[in-house]
């Protein structure tokens, strides 16, 4: 009955702590100004189902994505088995879907294997992070807390797996041996390797060793849950939504600026501007995360930090400072620190800083806008997209473009052309223009 | 079969217009091939494709102006809807509805762009032209100039990436008797020549390798006679690359149009 109470609120006080995490993450994203996407829910609910149900994106790298689709099936398999533990820790039962007969074991030996999966999957996650050292997760944005996020997600990943195992071979021992309350439900696939390593123990030893586990892998599961909105981990949410909300236009396509159509409409025809008394755009480009819109700033909390994106980048490959991955992992840095700002004080609150405290302008000359960082993201994030909002700003309100740019800039303007040639020389190449003819 | 020369005279859109004429397609020739030495080559090349297959065609001439794609980029976003919205009154009020270009630049700024301030147009990029006559029967090569050549082709970003379209060009080449070979990055994952994004007319940011020499070393890989590209800003940075690796007289480097200029010996 007290293990029941303590069960029901220790969910209630998880649960109810993630909904505070999230719905901070949530109001952090909806600072962003707000944008029309476009496209059918059809398509959209297709991406989902292709990329971030279906992880087609992952298997861009082969061994990552298979090993990442073990983990991640698996994982999600082994945890129907929370059924069975909610029905056990509420009722105070033991293995309450054990009536299932012959089916027991199997259902059980089955989520074993999935759980053997999750293990090895890690495992060898952990070597190639840290043994291998995977060129990609070394890079200078990987300090040291990316790096030891992801190794303590993997890790404890084995924990609550190695937990199962121990739950089960102790529980099959005690049903042998005819426990109280360990009624026979079958032998385990997996778990009865580990009965030779229990054996010789006591029953009180096993019976702790089980109600350990047990409660281990259930309180694990709780932190492990609210650990999740403090970590590059939030993937597991958020990345079916960012999916759902790509943009399906043309990759080459930029975002449309309408109050600059509505000041180049006005230049053009002599006529007064049309000022939307509603609209929300105050500046040309992003300088803050609360310029950017909210795609962009959930684009940051989705990211995984797989460094995909760097990997493929040619401005990366080449030695230059550029890093796509840490564009995003600043944005969704700095919006973390907006959003600490305005729970300490209040939501206008302004600490004088900016994104570009975070980003150098170094780094955002050196994209070439190639898009081969957005094609190999797994989760759909737009890393151009950010990049060139905060070009915009940079050129457009700072004035501060580099000089050789601003060189074309004029030339376009005054001769048509990013050289300088003059306009009435479009024609010169057609001049003695022969073509051979057969007759 | 006697053969000829015969003098184009590049169709300018105001003067058929002035006549009551409304050409097919109008040829958007681009900042790079009116005024790059090199894809001007390109131009030529493709304006005498157009002329041998009696293509309806004009060009702009010197009422076109910068499609504002670099500026775009670049982060001037004022500049870029200017030229946007004067070129596309240009272009509607000559009532155009299809275009080409070879510039893939231009053809996403074009196609993907310009619908947003009124510009709805048919774009083609050169190279779906002539693989569309290809596909009609209308453009078939049987001279095998590069029989005993192996070709490569760099994937231009803006055509790829940014627009998917892989299989044009390789088409195209498909029908020109050849070898091809793919560099280890191609497709979707190819690397970028270095010069999209306003960085064809900046200084790269410090590193320790060009954009241009890592993709040219992917061209030198493959062994390829010859690197074809369908993009002025690749074309410029190959030639670069080319020349850096001191094999500028081993491979050389042509546009699609030019590997069709040759094999039609025109």
């Amino acid at each position: 009955m007290i293990n029941s109470i303590i069960f029901i609120l220790l969910w209630i006080g998880a649960i109810a702590f993630f909904t505070w995490n999230v719905k901070k993450i949530s109001r952090n994203i909806k600072l962003g100004k707000s944008i029309d996407i476009k496209g059918n829910k059809k398509e959209r609910w297709g991406l989902v189902l292709k990329v971030a149900i279906g992880q087609s994106k992952m298997m861009g790298l082969p061994i990552s994505g298979i090993l990442h689709i073990l983990v991640y099936a698996g994982f999600i398999l082994v945890n129907i088995e929370m059924l069975e533990v909610m029905v056990d820790g509420i009722a105070g039962t033991h293995r309450a879907l054990s009536f299932f007969g012959f089916l027991y074991p199997i259902a059980i030996s089955a989520f074993e294997i999935f759980a053997l999966l999750v293990v090895v999957g890690c495992l060898v996650f952990l070597v190639r992070r840290n043994i291998l050292r995977v060129d990609r997760f070394w890079k200078p944005e990987m300090k040291w807390w990316p790096r030891l996020d992801a190794n303590l997600i993997l890790i404890t990943e084995v924990v609550l797996m190695m937990s199962i195992f121990f739950m089960n071979a102790s529980d099959t021992i005690l049903q042998l041996r005819g426990a109280e309350h360990y009624k026979e439900v079958g032998s385990f696939f997996l778990s009865s390797f580990f009965i030779p390593i229990l054996n010789d123990l006591p029953n009180e030893t096993l019976i702790l060793i089980d109600r350990t586990c047990w409660w281990l892998h259930i309180v694990g599961i709780m932190v492990f849950l609210n650990y999740i909105p403090y970590s590059k981990h939030f993937h597991v949410f958020l990345s079916f939504i960012n999916v759902f909300y790509t943009k399906l236009e043309p990759v080459g396509k930029l975002a449309n600026m309408p109050s600059i159509t509505a000041e180049v409409k006005s230049m053009l025809t002599g006529e007064e501007p049309l000022i939307d008394e509603n609209a929300e755009e105050v500046s040309f480009g992003a300088k803050d995360v609360k310029e950017l819109n909210w795609k962009h700033l959930m684009d940051s909390y989705t990211c995984t930090e797989c460094g995909r994106c760097t990997a493929v980048c040619p401005a990366n490959l080449t030695g230059k400072l550029l890093s796509p991955r840490k564009v995003i992992m600043d944005i969704r840095d700095r919006l973390e620190l907006v959003g600490k700002n305005i729970d300490k004080n209040e939501i206008d609150f302004s600490d004088e800083k900016s994104l570009f405290d975070y980003i150098s302008a170094e780094e955002l000359w050196a994209c070439t806008t190639c898009n081969a960082c957005t094609n190999v993201c797994p989760v759909n994030i737009d890393q151009v997209s950010s990049i060139i909002e905060l070009r915009r700003y940079i050129v457009m309100e700072q004035a501060a473009a580099l000089g050789e740019l601003n060189a074309i800039f004029s030339n376009i303007e005054n001769n048509g052309a990013p050289w300088q040639f003059a306009q009435d020389d479009r024609m010169l190449w057609a001049d003695e223009l022969y073509v051979n003819t057969k007759v | 079969m006697i053969e000829s020369k015969k003098k184009i005279e590049v169709p300018v859109m105001a003067d058929l217009f002035a006549k009551g004429e409304k050409p097919e397609y109008l040829l958007w020739v681009g900042s790079a091939g009116a005024f790059d030495d090199r894809y001007k080559k390109v131009t030529r090349a493709f304006v005498k494709i157009l002329t041998h297959f009696n293509i309806s065609y004009a060009v702009l001439g010197i009422e076109e102006s910068s499609s504002g794609d670099v500026a775009r980029r670049a982060g001037n976003e004022m500049l870029f809807q200017m030229q946007a919205m004067s070129n596309i009154e240009l272009l509607n009020s000559y009532e155009i509805k299809n275009i080409i270009t070879c510039d893939p630049h231009a053809f996403n700024t074009l196609k993907n762009e310009y619908s947003e301030y009124d510009g709805h147009y048919k774009v083609l990029h050169h190279t779906q032209f002539l693989q569309q006559l290809i596909a009609e029967g209308k453009l078939k090569i049987e001279n095998d100039l590069f029989k005993d050549k192996t070709i490569t082709y760099h994937d231009p970003c803006y055509l790829g990436r940014a627009n998917g379209e892989y299989n044009a060009p390789r088409k195209v080449l498909d029908a020109i008797p050849s070898k091809k070979v793919e560099m280890k990055r191609s497709k979707s994952k190819a690397l970028c020549c270095g010069a999209g994004g306003g960085q064809m007319f900046k200084e790269a940011e410090k590193g320790d390798k060009e954009v241009f020499i890592e993709r040219t070393e992917d061209v030198l890989e493959t062994n390829a006679d010859i690197i074809v590209t369908a993009c002025p800003y690749c074309m410029v940075m190959m030639t670069d690359g080319l020349k850096y690796k001191n094999k500028e007289e081993e491979i050389k480097n042509y546009d699609i149009a030019e590997l069709i200029e040759q094999t039609l010996e025109l």
